[in-house]
């Protein structure tokens, strides 16, 4: 499989995200979610359709997702080894993510395709989410 | 409408040149100033980026100057469109009277271009988007044109004419990277080595080096400076996104208000457009653009450019200079498209003029879509 990448230096976590990080340790993603009903990713201090600074809280994903759309990169960056699919993902919550979709078959990554989630781990115990093809 | 005026522009040196990013800079503010019969002691306001942290503050103090007024906005390839529009407001406002726009790199002598682009580690991004690895800013533009072929039902071929038709116009222009490359097929374009799908490197705009400025003063000024004036008649800007997952749809941007504003501000409509200099990053950047300011339906642009409409001796003349796909492109093009657009107002393009051009629309796309800018220029009639 591969899955593009990556001895990618992935930032410490902030005061916001730490939670969202943390929760990777467990193999859990979560998305912020206000008490307005509004869901949103990245997470961040405010919800950005009401404004409000209280009341952000966080629901797991369950995992489902489609593609949004994707592009398969064949340069090689530092880190990663092409070619390798760039994606945004959107969650069955409404939120899209970027990703990767980790396959052998890079270029029969379509838009629309569901997806399921799977993880890349960091060395320092956490992971990334990624995404796999969903046989149909 | 407004009361101001771009008196002077010029380009810098570009394509490869081993000079640094202020001399370069220094050519293009000269030859500018030069072209509107101004000289340094005459500039009170400064509008530049890309210098360094400071940027307008670093450009002041090299060129000697104590400005009244400058404008460091960071907005890509916009911001030059954006510095128009606060210069001709600074300039009514009575803050200063003329002001140098500028911009250079030395990108492609440098070698300072890199593929992921450039993310700094306390952002969103560099937490959720730069781990898995996307080409920056090219991925976002591969993934537009997915979005927009997938739901337009386009080809590849089509979305190649873009690229085609700023071939055909570099090789009437002297001054093009590509002016001695010979013509360009779609063929030619789907070939070569594709880079982030569906685009190859023929989507993509040049990496070179290169610069240039414009000068406004009143419109009043302007009329007796050595050059006519070109008007600044409207402009208009949104900013919408700085990751690649803020935006909804891919293929609607930010240009749809950008473009909405302008021609409002000027009392104009697209058919009033007799050249337009759209910023072309990438072919899709500039189908998606058209289809925003209103000069063809959503999801209408690829029938709508082919036929040879935008190349030269078409009906709508897009990107007459070759573009930032086959005439220069130093990173932030902006500035070049609103010295081209001044040239064609005044008649100065040669093989490459526009017959009887009054009105031309110059439009600046910054980041991955991020930022968009519109600006309305006339002739003073």
């Amino acid at each position: 499989m591969n899955a593009g990448g990556g001895q990618v230096n992935v930032p410490e976590p902030d005061e916001v995200t730490d939670p969202w990080w943390e929760a990777t340790r467990e193999r859990r993603l979560l998305v912020q979610r206000c008490s307005c009903g509004h869901v949103q990713h990245p997470p961040r201090v405010l919800c950005t359709a009401c404004g409000a600074t209280e009341g952000l809280g966080w629901t797991e994903a369950s995992g489902a997702a489609v593609v949004d759309a994707c592009t398969v990169v064949r340069r090689a960056m530092p880190g990663f080894t092409p070619p390798y699919v760039v994606a945004r993902v959107r969650l069955a919550e409404g939120v899209l993510l970027l990703s990767n979709v980790v396959t052998d078959e890079p270029g029969a990554v379509g838009i629309g395709d569901p997806l399921r989630l799977d993880w890349r781990p960091l060395p320092d115990g956490r992971a990334l989410p990624v995404f796999v093809p969903l046989e149909r | 409408m407004t009361g101001v005026a771009i008196a002077g522009a010029a380009e810098s040196d570009l394509g490869v040149t081993g000079r640094s990013i202020l001399g370069l800079q220094a050519q293009a503010v000269t030859r500018a100033l030069a072209d509107a019969g101004l000289t340094l002691a005459d500039v009170d306001g400064i509008a530049t980026t890309g210098v360094s942290r400071f940027s307008a503050t670093q450009l002041a103090e090299y060129l000697g100057v104590r400005p009244s007024w400058t404008d460091s906005t960071f907005a890509g390839g916009s911001a030059f469109e954006m510095f128009v529009a606060r210069a001709a407001q600074a300039i009514e406002a009575g803050q200063c009277s003329t002001v140098v726009v500028s911009f250079a790199s030395n990108q492609r002598s440098a070698r300072s271009r890199s593929l992921g682009g450039v993310v700094e580690a306390h952002t969103p991004e560099a937490q959720f988007e730069t781990p898995y690895g996307p080409l920056y800013p090219i991925s976002y533009y591969a993934m537009a044109a997915q979005q927009y072929l997938h739901r337009y039902g386009g080809t590849r071929e089509q979305l190649a004419e873009v690229a085609v038709a700023a071939r055909e116009w570099a090789l009437l222009n002297p001054a093009a990277y590509r002016h001695g490359a010979g013509p360009l097929t779609a063929q030619d374009v789907l070939a070569a080595p594709e880079v982030s799908s569906p685009l190859t490197t023929a989507d993509c705009c040049l990496v070179t080096d290169g610069g240039g400025a414009v000068v406004l003063t009143s419109l009043e000024r302007a009329r007796d400076l050595r050059k006519p004036p070109v008007r600044v008649l409207g402009y208009g800007e949104r900013t919408t996104n700085t990751s690649m997952t803020a935006v909804d749809d891919l293929t609607v941007t930010g240009a749809v208000e950008a473009g909405r504003d302008a021609f409002a501000r000027a009392g104009l409509t697209p058919a009033d457009v007799d050249v337009a200099e759209v910023y072309d990053s990438f072919t899709i950047t500039v189908v998606l653009t058209l289809e925003a300011l209103g000069f063809c339906g959503r999801g209408e642009a690829l029938d709508w450019i082919a036929g040879g409409r935008i190349r030269p001796g078409g009906d709508f003349p897009l990107d007459t200079s070759g573009g930032g796909l086959s005439y220069c492109h130093p990173g932030q093009y902006g500035v070049l498209l609103l010295v081209e657009a001044v040239r064609q107002l005044r008649g100065e393009c040669g093989a490459r003029q526009v017959p009887g051009a009054e009105v031309a629309l110059a439009h600046g796309t910054g980041g991955i879509l991020s930022t968009h800018a519109t600006v309305l220029l006339g002739v003073d009639r």
